[in-house]
């Protein structure tokens, strides 16, 4: 399978007449997009909003952030399931808006959404603070069933990514990147002598904004199975808007996902990278048990030397962690771990919640724990309040002048465990 | 009383009783009420036995 | 001009004598005196011993607080910049007494203090997240490589110097967690270690695998039929409205509720206050993580001797482990005083 990214790198957000990229500057119909949007019934108003880095803005509560993507050639269409029909996706053609967001807003669903500030130091943390954002601000219809509502703000954020992608299909990108990824045949034939690697992507699936999504199909309903790192790349696993904001894996970091981009950097000069191999994390035992067994097993059938495997959030997802680390480690598959960390906000407690002798080589996104005070803002869009619900808020978190205080937990993608920032921790 | 037994065997429980599932670890909102009564209380049975058994270690009460 | 240091030891590494001087009462030499020697040497120009606080090993034991604060007295007296206490090696008192004397230093007068310990010195544990401590060996005969680290950490302290990694400066890890940033992102670094450790080269984990305490277990219940049996969670029930506040995610603390009477959860009257898993099926049904109708149905024919008419409730989510154990020393203490035989725990 082989796929390019045409990329368009987008440095400023406007509105205008014509949605469209031109000097890398997104021109955006407002009227057209939000019009767009609001042909789901279960939407009542939506609003739309620009915020670009250094702006003093502040967006909560955050959904999903969505890069701007669509099919300019190939099979399918990007987001299958939610955007595309479910035909298989990675090969062919995909524009990318590279610099820009859709980010989502609205009344709060659950305490899992987060915080992203344009500027200041909360800016330091989110991946978010560096891109140009269109923030999306949703007020349903009365009555919309919670799960319900979740899954109409997740594919309002796809729609309005995939329109303003497709506004630009004409438009010239400015880099083209190739990615291939050859049938198995050859891939176990090739780099002779070089290690193979395999990654392990662990998908949260534990319910109402806990889910992740393959293909339209819910993670939890999936055994272990093998995807083209190009399928990420065109959207077949989208967010759920999972677990505390600091450690889910946003549809943007899905499709921007780090550890291929670094797998494929190193791929033919210290490894030969074969395959990615997607798992769950769900809340029964018994599920447990037998997605990491089925995970292992099929890094076993390829073959593989070492596993690269990235969490995603935290407390009972430990386990599974520890599961596919110690059971991988066992048929003699070499593992590093991604994770993050809950040692408290002194730093001074046990960081995971399980543990396993053979999880000797582990990376961390830093300490969730640690509590920052987010200066006030010139200008707050969605709900200011929800600082003393979302996970790593408090009550309290929310101070009359605007500031906030909570923990690192509260802020947007800030120790994501696909390793996509440069944070960590260390022991003092 | 947990689901997710590998923890509680990793930060020390010594008598542990598996339970159903993360978010209802004492029920199942599939059953029919009668029966997910039924279940809870065949579980905290189970957890009153674990109570009055002596147990020299970490011990996980399956039945 | 010099830094002034104030240096700590005991009655052994002064000269007056073994464990049958132990009990002799403090006393302050002007300048160095035994291992001041030698740190005398490391310190160079840049810094002095200008006193030296001798106390015995059990007078200290005997008298911590009166001593420290004599410490702290002195060092104020000879306007000291800076403590050095020990090393002390495995030395089990003299160990405490140094890291105690560093610790009341450090609080009351705040300018740097440093010893040198054992890693199994009892002192260690009792203040390593307070004061530096550089790691020494289990005798005296590690002098050599002591005196050096303790002068080099002093000196970078005093200079207002950051510290490095504790392996670099030959401390003992303090085992607090702090966040920093890499050169490369996380994905980056996790390559580049399995690389290494494919290629059996080493590499340094960014987090060393937790270990937890053990408890022994309890003896059982002796009579179920006339025990009071008290329900804590740490799924998060609480009555509605969370009138406690307890966090969603990362509590700072827990829940006192009273259900007497009560037979039942019921939707509306209770719900969950975690963040961490689908809320909707604990809202419908609060028994589905403590199973309060099922307990007063076994009260009721007899099978339990009665339901403590009070339950906690904490959220475990994202909760650190001092807070949980926090919680658990204070909710164990009030059940003991209520005469509660045994717990059933549940969670999520």
């Amino acid at each position: 399978m082989n796929l390019e990214l045409h990329k368009i790198a987008i440095r400023k957000l406007e509105w205008g007449p014509r949605t469209g990229a031109r000097d890398h500057v997104l021109t955006i119909n407002k009227e057209e997009l939000v019009s767009l949007l609001l042909e789901d019934p279960a939407l009542r108003k939506v609003e739309a909003e620009l915020a670009h880095p250094g702006d003093s803005v502040r967006i909560l509560p955050c959904k999903d952030a969505v890069e701007p993507r669509c099919k300019l050639e190939g099979p399918g269409e990007v987001f299958p399931g939610w955007i595309g029909d479910v035909e298989t996706v990675g090969q062919g053609k995909t524009l990318v808006l590279e610099g820009a967001a859709v980010l989502t807003t609205g009344r709060l669903v659950a305490p899992q959404e987060g915080i992203v500030d344009m500027s200041g130091p909360g800016a330091e943390y989110t991946p978010f603070s560096k891109t140009c954002n269109v923030v999306l601000v949703f007020e349903p219809v009365e009555g919309v069933e919670l799960h319900e509502l979740e899954a109409v703000y997740r594919r309002a954020g796809f729609r309005a990514a995939h329109y303003l992608a497709a506004c630009c299909k004409a438009d010239k990108p400015d880099t083209v990147e190739s990615y291939a990824f050859p049938p198995m045949t050859e891939a176990m034939s090739a780099f002779p002598g070089l290690p193979k690697v395999a990654y392990l992507y662990m998908l949260q699936s534990q319910g109402l904004l806990h889910d992740t999504w393959v293909y339209g199909v819910d993670a939890k309903k999936i055994l272990p199975t093998m995807i083209s790192p190009t399928e990420v790349m065109d959207g077949a696993i989208i967010s759920g808007n999972c677990v505390s904001a600091c450690d889910k894996n946003s549809t943007y970091t899905h499709v921007n996902n780090p550890v291929i981009k670094s797998l494929y950097a190193h791929h033919g000069k210290d490894i030969n990278f074969v395959g990615v191999i997607i798992t769950n994390e769900n809340v029964t035992l018994a599920d447990k048990k037998r997605s990491s067994s089925y995970a292992v097993k099929l890094a076993r059938m390829l073959g593989v030397d070492g596993l690269v495997i990235s969490e995603e959030g935290f407390g009972n997802p430990d386990a599974d962690l520890i599961m596919n680390c110690w059971k991988a480690e066992r048929a003699g598959i070499k593992t590093v771990l991604i994770t993050d960390e809950y040692a408290g906000r002194d730093g001074s407690s046990q960081s995971l919640a399980d543990s396993c002798p053979e999880g000797n080589a582990c990376v961390t996104a830093g300490n969730a724990n640690e509590v920052i005070v987010l200066p006030p803002m010139q200008k707050v869009i969605g709900e200011p309040a929800t600082a003393d619900v979302i996970a790593g808020g408090f009550f309290g978190s929310l101070r009359e002048d605007g500031s906030m205080e909570v923990e690192l937990q509260a802020i947007m993608g800030a120790t994501s465990e696909l390793g996509f920032n440069r944070i960590g921790g260390r022991t003092l | 009383m947990c689901t997710i037994v590998p923890i509680s065997l990793s930060i020390g429980a010594n008598r542990i009783v598996p339970t159903v599932s993360i978010p209802h670890p004492l029920g199942n909102p599939e059953l029919s009420p009668e029966a997910e009564k039924a279940l809870r209380r065949e579980l905290v049975e189970r957890a009153l036995k674990a109570l009055s058994t002596p147990v020299d270690g970490q011990t996980v009460f399956n039945k | 001009m010099a830094y002034r240091v104030i240096h700590y030891i005991n009655q052994f590494f002064a000269g007056i004598g073994g464990e049958e001087k132990a009990d002799v009462a403090p006393e302050v030499r002007e300048g160095v005196v035994g291992p001041g020697m030698a740190l005398k040497g490391a310190l160079g120009n840049e810094a002095e011993i200008v006193a030296t606080f001798i106390c015995g090993d059990n007078h200290f034991a005997n008298n911590m607080e009166a001593v420290s604060a004599q410490v702290v007295e002195a060092a104020r007296k000879y306007r000291a910049d800076a403590l050095i206490a020990g090393p002390a090696f495995n030395a089990g008192r003299y160990g405490t007494a140094c890291a105690s004397v560093c610790a009341a230093v450090k609080n009351a007068l705040d300018i740097p203090v440093v010893t040198a310990l054992y890693r199994e010195n009892p002192g260690v544990d009792l203040f390593r997240k307070e004061i530096p401590i550089v790691e020494a060996a289990d005798s005296a005969r590690g002098m050599g490589k002591a005196v050096p680290a303790l002068a080099r950490v002093l000196l970078k302290q005093l200079k207002g110097e950051a510290l490095g990694a504790p392996a670099e400066e030959g401390l003992l890890e303090k085992g607090i967690r702090q966040n920093m940033f890499y050169e490369q992102p996380g994905a980056e670094r996790a390559v580049s270690m399995l690389i290494k450790k494919l290629k059996g080269e080493p590499f340094v984990t960014e987090y060393a695998m937790p270990v937890f305490d053990r408890v022994t277990p309890r003896p059982p219940v002796a009579d179920m039929r006339t025990a009071r049996i008290a329900l804590v969670t740490s799924g998060g029930i609480v009555p509605f409205g969370n009138p406690d506040h307890i966090a969603a995610s990362s509590a700072q603390n827990f829940g006192q509720y009273d259900i007497t009477g009560v037979t039942d959860l019921l939707q509306g009257k209770y719900q969950t206050a975690h963040g961490g898993y689908d809320q909707t099926y604990a809202n419908q049904d609060p028994d589905r993580v403590l199973p309060v109708d099922v307990l007063r149905d076994l009260e009721k024919e007899g099978a339990i001797g009665s339901l403590h008419p009070v339950f906690y409730s904490t959220v475990g989510n994202g909760t650190a482990v001092a807070k949980a154990k926090s919680f658990g020393i204070e909710i164990g203490k009030r059940l003991k005083d209520a005469q509660v035989q045994a717990v059933i725990l549940t969670s999520t």
